[in-house]
C-alpha cells in the first residue's frame, strides 16, 4: 500500500506520547520511595529508555519482528534495521521504520515498569546488565510471540497492546526478582514514607497521557479502532480509579496514590482488550481491574513481600485479567473478533494458554538471569549504600539540598 | 525541670514517639537536622575511590520534663531507637531554668 500521511502522522504522534510514559513512571516511582533514592528511581527509567533504545535498533528489533524462527524467535535479518525501510511494505500504510519506533517505545517502558522490584536497593551496574538480559531473552521473544508472527499469533491471541507483552511480563517478572534481591532493609519494621507525593501524581498524568498513544495508536492507524482504542481506555482507568477511591474510603481516608492506582489498573487491564471491547466493556474492566488489583496490593502488603511500587499487583494483575477479558468481552461490533458472550469458547482458551504461558516464562527465566547477575556481580548495594541512599551511593547526587 | 535532646535516625522517629506517647509523654519538638559523629559521616568505597558522605540526615527530638522522668524518657529512647550499629545517635540532658506559656500569663 503507499504511505498514507494521516497514518503516518498519528503514529509518530502515537510513538511521543509512548516515549513520555517512560520517565512517566520514573516520576511516578520516584516520588512514592524515600527523598535519599528519587533520583535513582527516576533515572533507572531514563537509563531504561536510553538502553533499550540502542539495544532495539542494534538488534532487539530483529528478535521481536524478524521473520519467524520455529514461532519462538525473530531471525537476526534485520539487525541494524537492515531491510526496514522507509517506504511501507505489504498492507501497512506506514513506514516500517516508524513501526519499529512505535514499538521501540514499549520496549523501553516496559523495563521501566520492573524496576518496581529494584528499588531503594539495586547496584547501578547490575540493573543495566540485568536490564539488557531481560529485554533480550524475554521482552524480545515473548513480544514475537504475540505481535512478531510467533506461536501465540498463530494461535489467534488477542493482545491489542500489550497486556501479555508489557504488562504480564513485568509484572511477574518483577516477582521472580524479588524471590534474588529480597525486601528492603528495615522493610515493614521502618517508616518509610513516600517522598515527594505530587512529583508522584505528575508521573502518572505522563503515563495516563502516554496511554492515548499506546493504546490508540496500537491500531497502526488514524482510524475509527484508533478512536474507540482511545474512549475505553480511559473509560477504564476513570473507572478504575473511582472504584479504587470508594474502596480506599471505606478503610479509611481516599488517598491520592489510591486514586492513581486505580486508574493504573485499568489502564493495565484495558491495555490488551482496547481494539476489542466496547464502553460497557471498558466500564467492566476497569471496575473488576480496580477491586482485584486491589486486593493483589493488600495481599501483597500482608505477606510483607517488597515488591516496592506494585509493578506486580498493578501492571501484572491489571494485564493478566485485561487478557482475559479481552477473550470473554470482545465484540464483532468493535473489531470483528468475539469472546465467550458472543458464543466463543475458542477464544478465551486461546487467552487462557497465553497467561499460563507467559507467567511462567517470565517468572523462570527472570529468575534465572536475577540469579546469575546476583551471583556473578551481585544485584544489591551494599548496606551502607543502601542506608545512605542510591542518589548518593551510585549517582553522587542529592535531589534535596 | 530538665530538657532532654534526643539525635536518632530518622526511620526509629515514629517509634520513639510512639513509645514516649505510651510512657504519658506527649508534648516534643521534631527537627529534621544534618550532621556527623565520631566516625565523620560514612564513607563508601568505590573501586578503591572513597567517597565521604560527610553528613547524615538524622531527628532531632527535644522534651521538656521534670527531673525525675529523665532515666526513664532515656531508657525508652534507647529501647526504641537502637539498632546496635553505629549511628544510632546521641542523648544529650541539658538544665530548664524556666518554661512559660505563650497562650496565658503564667
Amino acid at each position: 500500500m503507499p504511505i498514507n500521511a494521516g497514518d503516518t502522522a498519528w503514529i509518530i504522534a502515537a510513538s511521543a506520547l509512548v516515549m513520555l510514559m517512560t520517565p512517566g513512571v520514573g516520576f511516578f516511582y520516584g516520588g512514592l520511595v524515600r527523598r535519599k533514592n528519587i533520583i535513582s528511581m527516576i533515572a533507572l527509567s531514563f537509563i531504561a529508555f536510553a538502553l533499550v533504545s540502542v539495544q532495539w535498533v542494534l538488534y532487539g528489533y530483529s528478535l521481536a519482528f524478524g521473520p519467524d524462527v520455529g514461532g519462538l524467535i525473530g531471525g537476526l535479518n534485520n539487525i541494524c534495521l537492515q531491510g526496514i525501510g522507509l517506504e511501507p511494505t505489504g498492507s501497512s500504510t506506514i513506514p516500517p521504520m516508524l513501526f519499529m519506533l512505535f514499538q521501540m517505545t514499549f520496549a523501553t517502558v516496559t523495563l521501566a515498569i520492573l524496576t518496581s522490584v529494584f528499588a531503594e536497593r539495586v547496584k547501578l551496574s547490575s540493573f543495566i546488565v540485568f536490564g539488557l538480559l531481560w529485554t533480550t531473552l524475554v521482552y524480545d521473544p515473548i513480544a514475537h510471540w504475540v505481535w512478531g508472527g510467533g506461536w501465540l499469533a498463530q494461535l489467534g491471541v488477542l493482545d491489542f497492546a500489550g497486556g501479555i507483552v508489557v504488562h504480564i511480563s513485568a509484572g511477574f517478572s518483577a516477582l521472580a526478582i524479588l524471590l534474588v534481591i529480597g525486601k528492603r532493609i528495615g522493610f515493614g519494621r521502618d517508616l518509610m514514607e513516600p517522598s515527594n507525593i505530587p512529583v508522584a501524581l505528575i508521573g502518572m498524568a505522563m503515563l495516563w497521557f502516554g496511554w492515548f498513544g499506546f493504546n490508540g495508536g496500537s491500531a497502526l492507524a488514524a482510524n475509527g479502532l484508533a478512536v474507540n482504542a482511545i474512549v475505553v481506555t480511559n473509560t477504564a482507568a476513570a473507572a478504575g480509579a473511582l472504584v479504587w477511591m470508594l474502596l480506599s474510603w471505606k478503610d479509611g481516608r481516599p488517598a491520592s496514590l489510591g486514586i492513581v492506582s486505580g486508574a493504573i489498573s485499568g489502564l493495565a487491564a484495558i491495555t490488551p482488550a482496547a481494539g476489542y471491547v466496547d464502553i460497557f466493556g471498558a466500564l467492566l474492566i476497569g471496575i473488576i481491574a480496580a477491586t482485584v488489583c486491589y486486593i493483589a496490593l493488600t495481599f501483597r502488603i500482608r505477606n510483607g513481600w517488597d515488591e516496592s511500587l506494585d509493578a506486580w499487583s498493578i501492571h501484572g494483575v491489571g494485564g493478566l485479567l485485561g487478557v482475559f477479558a479481552a477473550g470473554v468481552l470482545a465484540t464483532t461490533a468493535i473489531n470483528g473478533y468475539s469472546g465467550l458472550l458472543a458464543g466463543n469458547v475458542h477464544q478465551l482458551a486461546i487467552q487462557v494458554i497465553a497467561i499460563v504461558a507467559t507467567v511462567l516464562y517470565s517468572l523462570i527465566v527472570t529468575f534465572i538471569l536475577a540469579k546469575g547477575v546476583d551471583m556473578i556481580m551481585g544485584l544489591r548495594v551494599k548496606e551502607e549504600e543502601e542506608y545512605v541512599g542510591l542518589d548518593i551511593s551510585q549517582h553522587g547526587e542529592r535531589a534535596y539540598t | 525541670m530538665k530538657m532532654v535532646q534526643a539525635i536518632i535516625r530518622p526511620e526509629k522517629m515514629e517509634a520513639v514517639k510512639k513509645a514516649l506517647e505510651e510512657k504519658g509523654f506527649i508534648a516534643m519538638t521534631i527537627i529534621e537536622v544534618r550532621g556527623r559523629g565520631e566516625q565523620k559521616g560514612i564513607t563508601l568505597e568505590f573501586r578503591g575511590k572513597k567517597v565521604d558522605v560527610d553528613t547524615i540526615p538524622k531527628m532531632k527530638l527535644e522534651i521538656v520534663v521534670k527531673d525525675e522522668d529523665v532515666e526513664i524518657i532515656i531508657d525508652t529512647i534507647r529501647a526504641s531507637a537502637r539498632t546496635g550499629k553505629v549511628g544510632d545517635g546521641k542523648i544529650f540532658v541539658l538544665p530548664v531554668e524556666r518554661m512559660c506559656k505563650v497562650r496565658i500569663d503564667d
